[in-house]
């Protein structure tokens, strides 16, 4: 077995605010596997981008910082790195897609110039090499006509090539690692499997590992190999794809797949809900996060120490509070 | 009120009639275009086909789902049934009464019973408004009870979706988007409609607050008789939800059928597209798909003939062009666009 290309432990991040320090991620481990696909799901404010922009760095300064824990990249602890050094490796060997690909983008360059500016922060080359390199890379996400595409500007482009556009740029350096956080949520659901399969055969291809964040669990199942679910800023069970739906361990994993309505269900019969609430960073417990969604009682002690993480099966960790685990 | 689906009337005469005997609403062949405008003088230098003859019916107690990918008009048509859009022809009929080209005034007593659920309960209410002056306002509009009897109809509201008496002097930022929704809700049932025309209303809320909003949505049209149009691009949703489904492509009704029927015998090849680019929550599922190329044609003049099979560069296309592409109904109550291209 190869060694991990990326390896958290116990990372914690938070931000400071007027009403003092929030804890958005709260000591969170994970490994992911050379190759393979790692999908990180939640809700919103469970602490999935701020995952992300912890392992790029892109905190929001000064307010964003990493107070603890590591992010093991080929040996080197990214949540120490001078920023320089961090510089060298973001958009080289780690890179990273965005939700919205039309605030990402620069809108008054065209999208030629902003492939070429990742092709040179990182690598000397002349400008027939710069423009080899787009175009070659803008076939590989399959825009047509990539010549005439280079010489446009964001805005006349659809979402769906948007998108292109914005792998493009992050695959020009051949990342080791992609991160995409939401990369198809502002997507129509015909371009959005176009998207997640070009990501897929572009993965294949040149060798890389993902992380793809998502809230959709359908998106999780069509092309993750391992899967985290974070639930208000923790992980709260992790596990091979196939074990994690076939048999789920926490009691928000199981509400959560019971509560999406499917195709094969019954029209009009009522959906299996989870009760209240998102909490919000401010009401995060020491103890059980869960608790007071899961409509089973939860002593004192539940609600204020915080549950192990315990691999119950192998290569299966679930957060085991005893009540949300049974 | 019945739940599942209603039965067949197979000797259905009216084109795209519900099943249901008195049909509530009753569209035909609506179409709503905005000028597009450009040139020194802004004048109008071409138009934009959002809605391009829409026909359909909805019975009492029924849901109408209505899926398609943005930018295919369904928002836009479901303005138009409200009376928010003016349409530019066609004809509206509500509880008998042609509604298309009423003025402001005449649609006031209609406004009553029809009512619409938006997107993003952020964006939909004001919110310099408590939540007591948001439920109050259609009461105060219909000229309705005293000041007394008002405040017990909003907390009678505010019970009936699920929140709080207490909730009643706060303002919308306080609350989180699924409450907020519900607040959408109960503005929307304020006054018993008969029809609520529902526009995405989960798609901006987190995952395990959506069922709770569909449970909701369910509880009310069985305990009030409500019908619903329910417009998602969320092909799982709008199936849990309705009992028949229109699928809309570039302004157009493709295909409309019962939602069991459409989503195990779809018959025209956007509907199967759409089917079959739905992630599947279930790994085990995993298949190679067709996938669909390129994206949505502007409606900005749009293709003759079959736009979709114009998408799809089929070699059939050419032969839509100039064709009667009046929906006809294959089996009961399954009525598809009759093109060469993409329905065989």
């Amino acid at each position: 077995m190869n060694a991990p290309i990326l390896q958290v432990e116990n990372l914690i991040t938070a931000f400071d605010t007027d009403a003092g320090r929030m804890t958005a991620v709260d000591g969170i481990s994970f490994e992911v596997p050379r190759g393979k696909t790692l999908g990180i799901v939640g809700e919103s404010g469970c602490g999935k981008s701020v995952t992300a922009f912890s392992i790029t760095r892109l905190l929001p300064q000064p307010h964003g910082q990493i107070l603890g824990g590591s992010i093991r990249f080929e040996g080197r602890d990214l949540a120490s790195l001078p920023v320089e050094e961090m510089q060298r490796i973001r958009g080289n060997d780690i890179s990273m897609i965005f939700q919205e690909p039309m605030t990402a983008l620069n809108p008054v360059q065209t999208v030629g110039k902003q492939l070429a500016e990742a092709i040179l922060l990182h690598t000397k080359c002349n400008k027939a090499d710069v423009l080899a390199r787009s175009i070659d890379m803008m076939k590989k996400v399959r825009i047509p006509a990539p010549e005439q595409r280079l010489n446009e500007y964001p805005h006349q482009l659809s979402g769906g090539m948007r998108q292109r556009v914005m792998i493009a740029m992050a695959l020009i350096n051949t990342p080791k690692l992609l991160i995409a956080d939401e990369p198809t949520t502002a997507l129509d659901v015909t371009v959005q499997a176009q998207i997640l399969e070009l990501i897929a055969d572009l993965q294949q291809e040149m060798g890389m590992s993902v992380i793809l964040i998502t809230h959709d669990l359908g998106v999780i199942a069509e092309v993750c190999d391992e899967v985290a679910v974070m639930y208000a800023g923790r992980i709260v069970e992790q596990a091979s794809v196939f074990d994690l739906f076939a048999n789920p361990r926490h009691a928000y994993t199981q509400g959560l797949l019971e509560s999406i309505p499917r195709l094969d269900s019954k029209p009009k019969t009522l959906l299996k809900a989870i009760p209240g609430n998102v909490p919000g960073i401010a009401d995060f417990k020491s103890g059980c996060r869960f608790a007071e969604r899961s409509g089973r009682a939860h002593t004192e002690a539940h609600l204020t120490t915080r549950p192990p993480m315990t691999e119950i099966a192998l290569g299966h960790l679930v957060e085991n509070c005893p009540v949300c685990v049974k | 009120m019945q739940l599942g689906l209603p039965e067949l009337n197979t000797k259905s005469e009216k084109i795209y009639s519900s099943p249901l005997p008195m049909p509530l609403l009753t569209v035909q062949n609506l179409q709503q275009h905005f000028p597009v405008r450009g040139g020194l003088l802004r004048r109008s230098v071409a138009s934009c086909k959002a809605v391009d003859g829409v026909s359909f019916s909805l019975g009492a107690g029924e849901t109408l789902g209505l899926v398609g990918e943005s930018g295919c008009g369904k928002t836009t048509l479901g303005k138009s049934i409200v009376r928010l859009l003016k349409p530019t022809s066609g004809k509206i009929e509500f509880d008998g009464q042609d509604i298309t080209t009423a003025s402001m005034g005449e649609l006031r007593p209609m406004r009553r019973h029809v009512q619409m659920i938006f997107q993003d309960p952020a964006e939909s209410l004001n919110p310099r408004h408590t939540v007591r002056d948001i439920l109050e306002e259609p009461f105060i509009v219909q000229k309705m009870g005293t000041k007394d009897e008002r405040r017990k109809w909003v907390l009678d509201l505010l019970d009936k979706v699920g929140l709080p008496a207490s909730a009643m002097d706060r303002f919308p930022f306080e609350f989180s988007g699924g409450q907020r929704q519900r607040i959408g809700i109960a503005r929307a049932i304020a006054l018993k409609p008969k029809l609520i025309v529902c526009d995405e209303p989960v798609s901006a809320l987190d995952v395990s607050v959506q069922s709770q909003v569909l449970n909701l949505l369910l509880d009310l049209q069985r305990d009030m008789g409500l019908s619903y149009l329910f417009i998602a691009h969320g092909l799982s949703v709008v199936k849990h939800m309705s009992d028949r489904v229109a699928v809309m492509y570039l302004g157009k009704i493709v295909e409309l059928a019962p939602a069991e029927e459409l989503y195990h015998h779809p018959r025209h090849a956007y509907t199967k597209a759409l089917l079959d680019a739905i992630p599947v929550p279930d790994p085990a599922k995993r298949r190679k798909r067709e996938l669909l190329q390129g994206d949505v044609p502007s409606p900005i003049n749009p293709p003759a003939g079959c736009a979709f099979g114009h998408r799809m560069k089929h070699p059939q296309w050419q032969a839509s062009v100039g064709m009667d592409l009046t929906l006809k109904e294959v089996s009961p109550g399954h009525w598809v666009q009759p093109c060469p291209c993409c329905t065989q």
